[in-house]
């Protein structure tokens, strides 16, 4: 039966090697995070302060609406939970993103990429793996969010499961996608700025859209068009067992846009990331 | 076996299936409409053209009739629950505002807010029994559980009082915080509660020595303590949990029924004015006059679950079996 050996037979390589190849780097990535604490800490310490602080402050001066996916009244700090656990996969996309670049100029790069397995398997890998651990702090942030009185319906917990996973899996497709046109750590620094900032802020991840539009119709637009936009009313929908198809579809489409794009890119024969002299490796 | 499985089903049907099925009446105080709204769905099922100025509403002891005071027309009209319309009038004083029944549903007092004046209303006849003199602007309305003790708070006189129900007489003013508005016995009848909107507080009144024995006061961080205007009070059956909805804090508090703690505050729409249970005491509704709507508390949970857009200016709820 041909049906039994389609892609593994195809390639070379058994379903058992490319699960060891996963599981491979997928605790590398996890062992990296729990060795690095104060990676943790800070991945919650950003989300946090902006709910503490910052949504503490806006409450009253943002006012209070009624927007789908909500049925009722909501505190601004609710409103800003989706995008405060879409801005933890952004840094945790960027910085596993950066991790590459480190491991690209340390040569550690060299090790993940030399194993026979296709590269495209081997980058995906690493998404998933960047993926997994953005979702402990997710998830981690909802623990403490929850006595905030943060508290989305019970259910919310399961079925914002697969919206972090693509939304993680775009944002780091995205990270890996610069990552790939970045030769040396520092530039790395300029780009974070240049991208995080100006996709968290021009989003709906602070203030809701249609406040955006009384503000400046063409920021609208702006946010309208940025997929960062997508995700978090991916996230907030999904977080009330609610599904907004618009944004799936978007991040979605990006995501496999983005993947894509950084496999490219990081093929030397093709992509951006070429050999030589100063060139970095890969 | 066949009947074990029929039986399973009809069991796991009877629990899918909502327990409750009520309907609760809105009245739209601008709109000069009454907005029916079934809480199965929650959806508004009817909108039912009334008189100007609708604002007390409540439904008769036996259920077939909604009375709802039009103050602009001088009158309480009647609505036939089964119906949906009106079928009746009853001979109020000017201004009606706010309302209450008996135990057996025989006889209504109704505040007459221009009028300084209290009407007895004979429900049977539906004929005016006579009229007793109150403070300046009464409003609040409730009566004692076993009956002998009629309670109406006047706004600008800020005096709760306390009316024999068989002599009609006056037979004991309480002082109370600026403006009351709404007042409600508990069930035990130990203790009956005044909300003064001006004063920012709930007062709790000892209803046999007849003085004030405490007062619960709330403070929201970040809004101004005039923007905190106690109005209208839900209280459990069992007494052990109170709501007092806030005016244009936009919040209901939740308060301890025994210690008059307050546990907490929760968001819902703008200018948060009347309120009242289902029957089953799972939902409190609230009405909020600013932004249109009526927000649905889970009282278990003391969660806001549900907002509901309704008429222009939504005033008073009542709450009861379809």
């Amino acid at each position: 039966m041909s049906s039994t050996t389609v892609t593994p037979e195809r390639s070379g390589f058994s379903v058992s090697e490319y699960i060891v190849c996963l599981n491979g780097i997928v605790w590398r990535e996890a062992l990296r995070f729990l060795h690095q604490r104060e990676r943790f800490v800070s991945a919650l310490v950003r989300p946090l302060v902006w709910l503490f602080i910052f949504a503490a402050g806006f409450r009253q001066v943002l006012g209070i609406s009624i927007i789908p996916p909500y049925e009722t009244y909501i505190l601004y700090e609710v409103y800003i939970a989706p995008g405060l656990m879409a801005m933890i996969q952004l840094f945790n996309g960027m910085q596993s993103s950066l991790s590459m670049v480190y491991d690209r100029e340390m040569g550690n790069m060299r090790t993940l990429l030399v194993s026979p397995l296709p590269r495209g398997y081997l980058l995906f890998c690493k998404l998933l793996a960047g993926t997994a651990v953005s979702l402990l702090q997710v998830y981690a942030f909802l623990l403490i969010a929850w006595f905030w009185d943060i508290t989305p319906p019970t259910i919310g917990y399961l079925t914002v499961l697969p919206a972090l996973v693509l939304s993680g899996l775009m944002l780091g497709a995205l990270g890996m996608l610069i990552s790939a046109s970045i030769k040396q750590l520092e530039n790395f620094a300029g780009v974070m700025n240049f991208v995080i900032f100006p996709m968290f802020f021009a989003s709906s991840a602070l203030y809701p859209l249609w406040r955006v539009q009384e503000g400046s119709p063409m920021l609208y637009y702006v946010c309208q068009c940025n997929p960062f936009t997508h995700a978090v009313e991916l996230i907030r929908f999904a977080l009330y067992g609610k599904m907004n198809w618009v944004s799936l579809a978007v991040v979605g489409g990006c995501t496999v846009v983005f993947m894509i794009g950084a496999i490219l890119a990081y093929d030397p024969s093709r992509g951006l990331v070429r050999r030589g002299p100063g060139g970095g490796e890969a | 076996m066949w009947r074990r499985c029929l039986l399973t089903g009809m069991l796991v049907w009877l629990a899918a299936t909502p327990a409750s099925a009520f309907v609760a009446y809105v009245s739209n105080e601008k709109g000069n409409t009454v907005t029916v709204i079934d809480t199965n769905s929650w959806t508004v099922t009817k909108t039912i053209k009334v008189g100007q100025r609708p604002r007390g509403i409540e439904f008769s002891r036996d259920g077939k009739f909604v009375m709802v005071a039009v103050g602009d027309d001088d009158t309480i009209q009647v609505i036939d629950t089964k119906t949906q319309e009106i079928v009746d009038t009853l001979p109020s004083g000017p201004d009606p505002e706010l309302f209450t029944q008996d135990a057996a549903g025989k006889t209504m007092y109704v505040a007459n807010e221009n009028d300084n004046t209290v009407t007895v209303i004979d429900l049977e006849k539906r004929a005016r029994l006579g009229d007793i003199q109150v403070g300046v602007e009464p409003e609040g309305m409730t009566i004692s559980p076993d009956g002998k003790i009629l309670i109406n708070t006047s706004e600008t006189t800020n005096m709760a009082h306390f009316i024999d129900t068989t002599t009609r007489q006056i037979v004991a003013n309480v002082l109370v915080d600026s403006r009351p508005r709404f007042a409600q016995f508990k069930r035990d009848g130990s203790e009956l509660w005044v909300s003064s909107e001006i004063g920012g507080t709930v007062s709790i009144i000892d209803p046999v020595k007849r003085e004030v024995t405490g007062k619960i006061t709330f403070d929201i961080p970040g809004l101004r303590n005039e923007a905190i205007q106690p109005v209208g009070i839900g209280m459990t059956k069992d007494g052990k949990t109170a709501f007092v909805a806030l005016g244009p804090a936009n919040r209901v508090a939740v308060v301890d029924g025994t210690t008059h703690k307050v546990l907490k505050y929760l968001l819902v729409g703008q200018r948060v004015w009347h309120m009242d249970f289902t029957p089953d005491e799972k939902y409190l509704m609230v009405t909020n006059g600013v932004s249109n709507d009526v927000s649905v508390i889970d009282v278990a949970s003391q969660k806001v679950i549900k907002t509901i857009q309704v008429g222009e200016l939504p005033w008073g709820i009542t709450i009861a079996q379809p």
